[in-house]
């Protein structure tokens, strides 16, 4: 698999060509969170989860982010992703505050420059595997667009997977795979639009030791090789070892090891 | 693209949500049903009340009428212009029809109506209506040869013959006078020794005098009577040659041979002649031939009941049973000298009304407006055939106003099932919905999904609709007849409308409209859930189980 294979031409920004921006926007880290507060409303009391975190990802970095169930290492991904809004506090990326920007807008990051795993795969049952790796894509382009560029872009998704190790599943259903083959193929999603970060919320939760372990090498390749950036949320410390640097979030505080 | 595919693959993998729009195709099915067999019904309905009504009936208020019909006539063709493309004359009066059936004399109550035959059939299609080829193409008052169909003439297949008519006509009357004859040789043979001197009062009433002409004069001798000493005895030989009447009626008091002599032609509706029994075949009271007694009023003040006997020379049948059971038409000339309509001075007739027939595309109420202008509305009644019937037509269209509104509403119903439907959906797809989310798609996308499901399936469902409402419009009369052969029962019953296939008409126009609300109901019952799944929150739709 070569980078070439992975280029999309609406995007020129490649992970290569970042790591050359990286020499003249080091001082600025690609994703970065300040005083970050989230609270849940649950019952008649409020849940705070997240009380002030400030976080900080480098151009390819590799953060895993630990802590006990609840301490709201999820959360942190989920605002880093867009998925949710914070209460108070900033998202940045390259130095560009994406929190607060509107909802198509953040859309868009979402669909280009942010992928994520889950760990439950989160893959779409009616969709093949080819199809749920080219579902960013479909999401990007109208009807018209996609049948211009239908052929390239089948053509990144099926060498993504078959980078993985998935050349004999395209056109499986996701409840023809395993739990392995699955987080293979939800990596690939996350991968075909070539963002700029890779969140990875427990990608190895739902699956036993060696799936396990062959996933958590293609993520550390992926970083090694690709330089892809990336943010994994795990309980396991074993797991969080692999990683550049670890973060751990403990009662909505940050406490970096 | 995504919601393309996703729309697809939801309309392949959710039996269930088929199943709501099965109400959609069931009810757009009966929709395009009932209206190509409504607009059928009044299609053909319209045809037939215009058939004998011209377009443009322009009359007087009173029974009497007016006088000089040509005038009128031109007049009439000053104020329309070119769009006046015919125009006849005519005397309607209510009458009585008395016929004898088995020795029992019938009575109806008819409008007579008196037309002339040269231009009449110009007007409006009574011409087409009759049942003697030679009459259709130019009505003649004398009695035909044979020669009569024994089939409908307008129906496009061929449906019960009407043997009765056979024979009809001369060869009938003849056989009829015969046979008369016989019989009254019979009777008087057996009463020969007891009743000699009852041959002459006996031949005298078999052999009916043209009456009515004394009639008519002793009551325009009574009008009359001050001024004109000499009409006390009408029937002096010496005030007859002064009569202005005398030259229309040559065979005054002459005894006629029926075998050989009509009366004046009349042509009764059929529905007066005959009626239709339940296996939908004809059967005749009277025929061409036969002899029947008009009675009606004449012209003055106050009107006199006049009888006269007339020979059915025809039958006409514009399937419209209020206009078959009714109407009775015999020559205007002959009307009016018996109901005194002629000016004994000049000579000019009355008439009661103008039939106007206009040249095709012309606006017909506002030609009408135009005329009632152009005339005083205290002396003439102008009116369209529209006006006419205008209670009737607009009862139909109130009818298929209300059934469609009735049905659409349970298009309505089908929409409602559509949306619990899809919210059963869009609760079972909140995880995918997160998924779509969290990569990228919008809330707007994530609705358009849906959208676009209803609009998938409620065209699904009306495309459905659409070919079973056309296939059974278009086998409508086959599925009849195969319900009939089913249950025994009749379900169309031709003696009651007077055609044999239930006319339909499939209208583009309607159904297009039917098609979209249908559509329109779908989208809009997916509305609703289609926003829900807008607003599911990301990270909850992906802890959704």
């Amino acid at each position: 698999m070569t980078r070439a294979a992975m280029r999309d031409d609406t995007k020129p920004v490649s992970l290569g060509r970042e790591r050359d921006e990286r020499g003249s926007t080091a001082l600025v880290p690609l994703l970065s969170v300040r005083k970050l507060r989230k609270n849940y409303r649950s019952g008649g009391g409020l849940l705070e989860v997240l009380r002030g975190v400030d976080f900080d990802l480098d151009q390819s970095g590799f953060v895993a982010i630990v802590g006990q169930s609840g301490s709201g290492k999820s959360t942190l991904l989920h605002l880093m992703g867009l998925l949710d809004e914070p209460d108070s506090g900033e998202v940045y990326l390259s130095g560009t505050r994406i929190d607060n920007l509107p909802a198509h807008h953040r859309d868009r990051l979402r669909n280009t420059d942010i992928g994520m795993v889950f760990q439950s795969y989160h893959l779409l049952p009616e969709f093949n595997a080819l199809e749920n790796v080219l579902a960013p894509l479909m999401v990007r382009y109208g009807v018209l667009e996609w049948m211009r560029r239908k052929t390239e872009a089948r053509g990144r998704a099926r060498a993504l997977l078959e980078r993985f190790g998935l050349g004999a599943r395209l056109h499986h259903k996701p409840r023809q795979l395993s739990g392995g083959e699955m987080q293979r193929v939800a990596i690939a999603r996350a991968l075909v639009s070539q963002p700029r970060v890779l969140l990875a919320d427990e990608p190895t939760g739902n699956l036993d030791e060696a799936s396990g372990a062959e996933i958590l090498d293609t993520i550390c390749e992926l970083n090694r090789e690709d330089g892809l950036s990336i943010v994994l949320v795990t309980h396991d410390s074993a797991i969080a070892r692999r990683a550049d640097r670890i973060v751990r979030l403990a009662a909505g505080h940050v406490e970096t090891i | 693209m995504y919601k393309l595919l996703l729309c697809w693959r939801y309309l392949r993998t959710r039996w269930i949500a088929l199943a709501s729009v099965v109400s959609v195709t069931l009810g757009v099915a009966t929709m395009i049903v009932v209206n190509a067999v409504m607009a059928g019904f009044s299609h053909e309905m319209q045809t037939r009340i215009h058939g004998i009504l011209s377009d443009i009936v322009f009359e007087s208020h009173s029974l009497s009428g007016f006088q000089d019909p040509k005038w009128h006539m031109e007049e009439i063709k000053r104020a329309g212009g070119a769009a006046i493309a015919g125009m006849t004359p005519t005397v309607a009066v209510p009458a009585m029809l008395n016929f004898q059936v088995r020795g029992q004399w019938v009575t109806r109550q008819v409008m007579f109506i008196g037309i002339d035959e040269s231009t009449h059939a110009h007007v409006s299609d009574f011409g087409g209506y009759l049942q003697h080829p030679d009459n259709r193409k130019q009505l003649s008052f004398n009695l035909r040869d044979g020669g009569y169909d024994t089939v409908d003439s307008q129906a496009d297949s061929p449906g019960p013959t009407r043997p009765a008519l056979e024979g009809a006509g001369w060869p009938y009357r003849r056989m009829r006078v015969e046979r008369e004859r016989l019989w009254r040789q019979r009777l008087e043979s057996q009463q020969a020794p007891s009743a000699v001197n009852k041959e002459t009062p006996q031949k005298t009433q078999s052999q009916p005098v043209r009456s009515v002409n004394a009639q008519v004069e002793a009551v325009l001798a009574a009008a009359d009577a001050p001024a004109d000493p000499a009409a006390d005895a009408p029937l002096d030989p010496a005030t007859s040659k002064q009569d202005p009447f005398r030259a229309v009626r040559p065979e005054e008091g002459r005894v006629m041979d029926p075998a050989q002599e009509q009366f004046t032609g009349i042509v009764p509706g059929i529905g007066l002649a005959s009626f239709r029994d339940n296996t939908g075949v004809d059967r005749f009271l009277i025929l061409p031939g036969d002899d029947v007694k008009v009675t009606f009023p004449t012209a003055g003040t106050p009107p006199k009941a006049v009888s006269d006997t007339f020979t059915v020379v025809d039958f006409y049948e514009s399937k419209m049973s209020e206009y078959d059971s009714n109407f009775v038409f015999v020559p205007i000339q002959e009307l009016q000298r018996m109901r005194g309509m002629i000016d004994p001075q000049t000579g000019i007739p009355s008439v009661n009304s103008i039939q106007i027939k206009l040249s095709p595309g012309t606006d017909l109420a506002l030609m009408r407006d135009q005329l009632r202008k152009a005339f005083p509305a205290d002396m003439y009644l102008i009116s369209s055939w529209r006006d006419k019937q205008g209670p009737l037509l607009m009862a139909v269209e109130m009818e298929m106003a209300v059934l469609n509104i009735l049905l659409f509403l349970i298009i309505a119903v089908a929409g409602f099932g559509i949306l619990a439907i899809f919210f059963m959906i869009v609760v079972e797809k909140t995880r995918d919905i997160g998924i779509l989310k969290s990569l990228g798609a919008s809330s707007s996308g994530v609705a358009g999904i849906f959208l676009g499901y209803g609009l998938f399936l409620g065209m699904l469902g009306a495309g459905a609709g659409l070919a079973l409402g056309l296939a059974i419009t278009w086998n409508i009369n086959t599925i009849r007849a195969c319900v009939e052969w089913c249950t025994g029962q009749r379900v169309f019953d031709p003696s009651i409308y007077y055609f044999f296939k239930i006319p339909t008409i499939v209208n583009v126009y309607t159904i297009s409209w039917i098609i979209a609300g249908a559509v329109g109901i779908a989208v809009g019952a997916s509305v609703l859930p289609a926003l829900r799944a807008a607003r599911l929150h990301p990270v909850e739709a992906l802890r959704h189980d």
